[in-house]
């Protein structure tokens, strides 16, 4: 593991250099290393550190407002998943993710700008943990939801970006992708 | 399942093995036990990685796709497997394109959940 500005960056995990980033206070620990190397599967070229960090407003792992009892409840899961056009269940929170699959959900959505989501820490919930599981019939953790409705995990994400099936799905919903702006640029020069 | 096909060490692995083979008759599959780049002791059987090229999929969206395999496994879900993931391509797919995505590094998250124990133990 090496440290440069700040950032711990290990190359060892997948051979990849990580370059400079300027992405924040999230220990990357080779999970954009993995995730360069994944897009490149897509073939589409990557421009890093392009867009800032953001801090979903839940994203501190506080457990949701309003929840009277039943924090697990479908009602209560509903109201959540329909609250925010983006909404990710996940294992620590979009400043420090505690799981490498809920990391590469929150670093895929960053890729494509995706700078306002709402995120819920699960481990600080178990009553949300398995509410959020029977809503969906979903057995893990990070689950995505885009416009109140469940799209996948991490896998199924990923496969989304790398398709560019994600592009389009954030159009709907009125989010224009960072990476349209990112290929702009390439063809122009 | 048992039999022939439970290698000593790996029944959780060989299970799902067995149940993929059954359900999906796959032209190609992989079940590969990823728990030793995660945070839980040496020789759990809790992270698992499947690659499956398979005729079933044909036609099903990738949220299906899952949901079928996740249906397969549904004891092993509940039960010792903490982590699975997914890559399910047809045969055409496959044929196509046999790069499978890295699977992302661990954050040491099965330290701090309290779910562990209950996967760990339920390991024998």
């Amino acid at each position: 593991m090496g440290r440069r500005n700040g950032l711990e960056v290990d190359r060892s995990a997948c051979g990849f250099r990580c370059k400079k980033l300027s992405l924040g206070k999230a220990a990357m620990s080779g999970s954009l290393c993995w995730l360069r190397a994944a897009s490149l599967l897509r073939g589409a070229p990557l421009r890093w550190g392009a867009r800032p960090l953001s801090q979903a407003a839940a994203g501190d792992g506080s457990s949701p407002g309003g929840g009277e009892g039943g924090r697990g409840s479908r009602e209560s899961v509903e109201r959540l998943v329909r609250a925010h056009p983006v909404v990710v269940f996940m294992k620590g929170n979009p400043g420090q993710p505690l799981c490498g699959f809920s990391n590469a959900v929150v670093q895929i959505l960053r890729l494509h700008g995706v700078q306002d989501f709402q995120a819920y820490d699960v481990l600080q919930d178990p009553d949300l943990r398995q509410g959020i599981k029977n809503y969906s019939n979903w057995p893990t953790i990070p689950q995505v939801y885009l416009n109140g409705e469940f799209v996948g995990g991490c896998d199924i994400l990923l496969q989304m970006h790398q398709n560019g099936d994600l592009v389009e799905e954030l159009k709907k919903l009125g989010i224009r992708s960072a990476l349209l702006d990112a290929e702009k640029d390439q063809d122009k020069k | 399942a048992r039999g022939p096909l439970i290698s000593m060490g790996k029944p959780v692995e060989s299970t799902i093995r067995a149940k993929l083979l059954q359900a999906l008759q796959p032209v190609h599959l992989e079940v590969h036990n990823k728990s030793s780049m995660h945070a839980v002791p040496r020789g759990s059987e809790t992270h698992f990685k499947v690659v499956i090229a398979s005729q079933c999929f044909a036609g099903l969206p990738l949220l299906q796709r899952h949901r079928l395999v996740n249906e397969i496994l549904q004891a092993e879900l509940a039960g010792p497997v903490h982590a699975l993931s997914i890559q399910a391509k047809t045969p055409q797919q496959w044929e196509e394109n046999q790069s499978v995505s890295q699977s992302p590094g661990c954050l040491g998250g099965s330290r701090h959940d309290p779910h562990m124990a209950t996967k760990l133990g339920s390991q024998g």
